[in-house]
């Protein structure tokens, strides 16, 4: 694990890092009580990507996600109220309570969903980037995805033109290693997702997704490429989701060992650890982070429960813009 | 009055655009080098350059998607899918993205995105290339379709479909494209939200759209021979339908006929005829009658063509049962 720079940096991926986990552990015990109900994606296990990626890019870039986006909206400033009514469902949240826990947005910070067809974001991510080319803007399109997506048609017409478009577009794969239940190998012929970038004349690279300063510098890197006007770069994250698929599964297409193996690295534990080791994180440092968070999460639930829903009325509120 | 071709009206519509707003660009298989498959941006290439006039690779779900990126970028993307044949590759991203998007986000993103396409049988080409699915699109909230059926239609509601905010999608009949009208005076930009009478009439309603409205037309011609008036109703939008000028027609004529190109089980026929039941039952003096395709591919050989896709006297004959003639 690499150290980070300073102590604030560190100190700041940490407190990123548990507020994802924290958010989303009390989510699925709303779940259980039913205050949630639908898909619930956890994102637990794979919160370095989040936490390490999307603070690279500026408030100007566009951030594409999909269904497992908690973490995501989390870390780039969406607040947790408005993320835990949309889970409630209410009007008070991120898409007024319409999404719910797969359908995030936020115009003002540029994050476009939240979207739960699989690859189905990776076009849309293409036109964000040839708008901004178009109108010389400067700015980078996240596009993230998970493993699954590499096997849709989708995933290969996009990165075809935005490679033969030079798009500033930056293709994150978030590889955890199963599409639902179906392990990479046993749907790719060719389990290395960088060489199928590469087919396209992309650059592309793979990062342990389980260390958040490695995934910070190779985001950071990747964005200054692809800002430079060089064209779209591909990153894969190599991650891990210690949860089932969605709230529930019987979980019979991995071992508990594989499963325990990969919870010792944990990016949290293991981060914390090194931060200890370097002398940036002392007792106090995280009781006071943990309580913070404990304390913004319960506010978030009482945001949540406090929220009106929607009335009736407003259903076909924005079919239209013009109805 | 001017003389124009369907196909010339298309290209002056989208010459306009471009002409008009820096942020329209036309995007699709074919439009730049080759000049549009149907011709429709021919020279565009020279004219606006490969930045505006953008050939694609055979990647329909991508570059309608990166449409919808576009249009939620700033942009407003002109996505030319070659034929509604190709547009299943794409629908996807016309469902899940567009059509959903601004609701889905509580009114945060909108997509102003324009697609148009070739629809519709009649040129031989057999069964993969002759669907009419503009009633398929139809039948998806959050977008608006429209199946311009004359020169002045085909220019102007481009250029309206331009000032939406929402995503449009426009119909083209292949077989129209060849087909010669008068351009009509005024303003080239013309309404997208009324359907309009073809021709007055006061013994029955014809109600189509597309490309059926000069079969249609053909055969109001020739009941008038016999001394049958027959309203033609043109629904030039199928979504959001002006349903209200259909029933205000069948209310006078207290007949209806639906010609519609598609295959009649679950054609948008079956939805005109179920509205009309539902808004004016009791003025019908008999049930609603349609005019719709067999229910097979379409044959390439023309005469079985022909025998499957709604035909002038396939609907004076449908005119005649109605009248118990
Ligand atoms: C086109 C499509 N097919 C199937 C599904 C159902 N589905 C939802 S998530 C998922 C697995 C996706 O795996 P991956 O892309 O690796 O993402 P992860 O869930 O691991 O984050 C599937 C098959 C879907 N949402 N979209
Ligand atoms: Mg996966």
């Amino acid at each position: 694990m690499t150290v980070p720079v300073t102590r604030e940096q560190g100190l700041e991926w940490l407190r990123q890092m548990i507020r994802i986990r924290r958010f989303e552990e009390r989510a699925a015990e709303l779940y259980q009580l039913g205050k949630i109900r639908g898909f619930l994606h956890l994102y637990i296990g794979e919160e370095a990507v989040a936490v390490g990626s999307i603070p690279s890019f500026t408030h100007e870039d566009a951030i594409v996600a999909t269904y497992r986006e908690h973490g995501h909206a989390l870390v780039r400033g969406t607040s947790m109220d408005a993320l835990m009514a949309e889970l409630y469902g209410k009007a008070t949240g991120c898409a007024r309570g319409r999404g719910g826990s797969m359908h995030f947005f936020d115009a003002a910070r540029r994050f476009y969903g939240g979207l739960a067809i699989v690859a189905g974001g990776l076009p849309v991510a293409v036109g964000l980037a040839l708008a901004d080319k178009m109108q010389g803007r400067n700015r980078v399109t996240a596009c993230y995805f998970g493993d699954g997506a590499v096997a849709e048609g989708e995933f290969h017409e996009s990165l075809n033109l935005a490679a033969l478009w030079k798009l500033p577009v930056l293709f994150l794969c978030e590889n955890n290693l199963y599409a639902m239940g179906t392990a990479l190998a046993r749907h790719q012929s060719q389990t290395d997702i960088t060489a199928k970038a590469q087919a396209y004349a992309l650059p592309a690279e793979a990062v342990d997704g389980m260390d958040v300063v490695a995934v910070a510098a190779a985001t950071s890197r990747t964005i200054d490429f692809v800002r430079s006007g060089k064209g779209p770069y591909f990153l894969e994250y190599r991650t891990y989701r210690f949860r089932a698929h969605s709230m529930y599964d019987a979980e019979l297409y991995r071992t508990k060992d594989e499963v325990a193996e990969w919870k010792r690295r944990d990016p949290i534990t293991t981060f914390e650890q090194t931060l200890r080791q370097a002398g940036l994180l002392a007792d106090t440092d995280l009781e006071q982070m943990e309580s913070r968070i404990a304390a913004e999460v319960e506010e978030a639930v009482a945001f949540a429960e406090a929220g009106p829903w929607e009335p009736i009325e407003d259903l076909k509120k924005d079919v239209y813009t013009h109805p | 009055m001017a003389k124009i071709t369907y196909r010339e009206a298309v290209r002056a519509g989208l010459r306009e655009a471009l002409q008009r707003d820096s942020r329209v660009f036309l995007m699709g298989e074919d439009v730049g080098k080759y000049g549009g498959t149907y011709a429709c941006s021919k020279g565009f290439l020279d004219e606006f350059g490969p930045e505006r006039i953008r050939d694609t690779p055979l990647s329909e779900s991508t570059f309608v998607g990166a449409g919808i990126g576009a249009a939620l970028g700033g942009m407003r993307p002109i996505v030319e899918v070659m034929t509604v044949n190709f547009s299943l590759l794409a629908l996807d991203q016309i469902l899940n993205n567009a059509a959903t998007l601004r609701h889905m986000s509580g009114g945060q993103f909108s997509v102003p995105l324009v697609v148009r396409m070739a629809t519709g049988a009649g040129r031989q080409v057999a069964a993969q290339h002759s669907h009419s699915l503009e009633g398929w699109y139809a039948h998806i909230p959050g977008i608006r379709v429209l199946t311009p059926a004359t020169v002045t239609d085909a220019r102007g509601m481009l250029l309206t479909a331009l000032q939406e905010p929402d995503p449009v999608f426009i119909f083209e009949h292949a077989y129209l494209y060849s087909m010669e009208g008068e351009l009509e005076e005024g303003p080239p930009a013309v309404d997208i939200s009324r359907a309009a009478v073809r021709r007055t009439g006061k013994d029955v309603s014809l109600i189509t759209f597309g490309g059926s409205l000069w079969k249609t037309l053909a055969a109001a011609t020739s009941l008038a021979q016999e001394g049958i008036e027959a309203e033609v109703m043109d629904l030039r939008v199928l979504r959001p339908l002006d349903i209200n000028s259909v029933l205000t027609s069948v209310r006078k004529t207290h007949r209806a006929v639906v010609i519609d190109e598609a295959w009649r089980t679950g054609s948008f026929a079956a939805e005109i005829s179920a509205q009309i039941m539902e808004g004016v039952f009791y003025d019908l003096d008999s049930p609603v009658a349609r005019v719709c395709s067999e229910e097979v591919p379409i044959p390439y050989p023309k005469h079985l063509e022909d025998a499957a896709l709604p035909q002038p006297d396939k609907i004076v004959q449908a005119v005649h049962t109605l009248l118990g003639r």
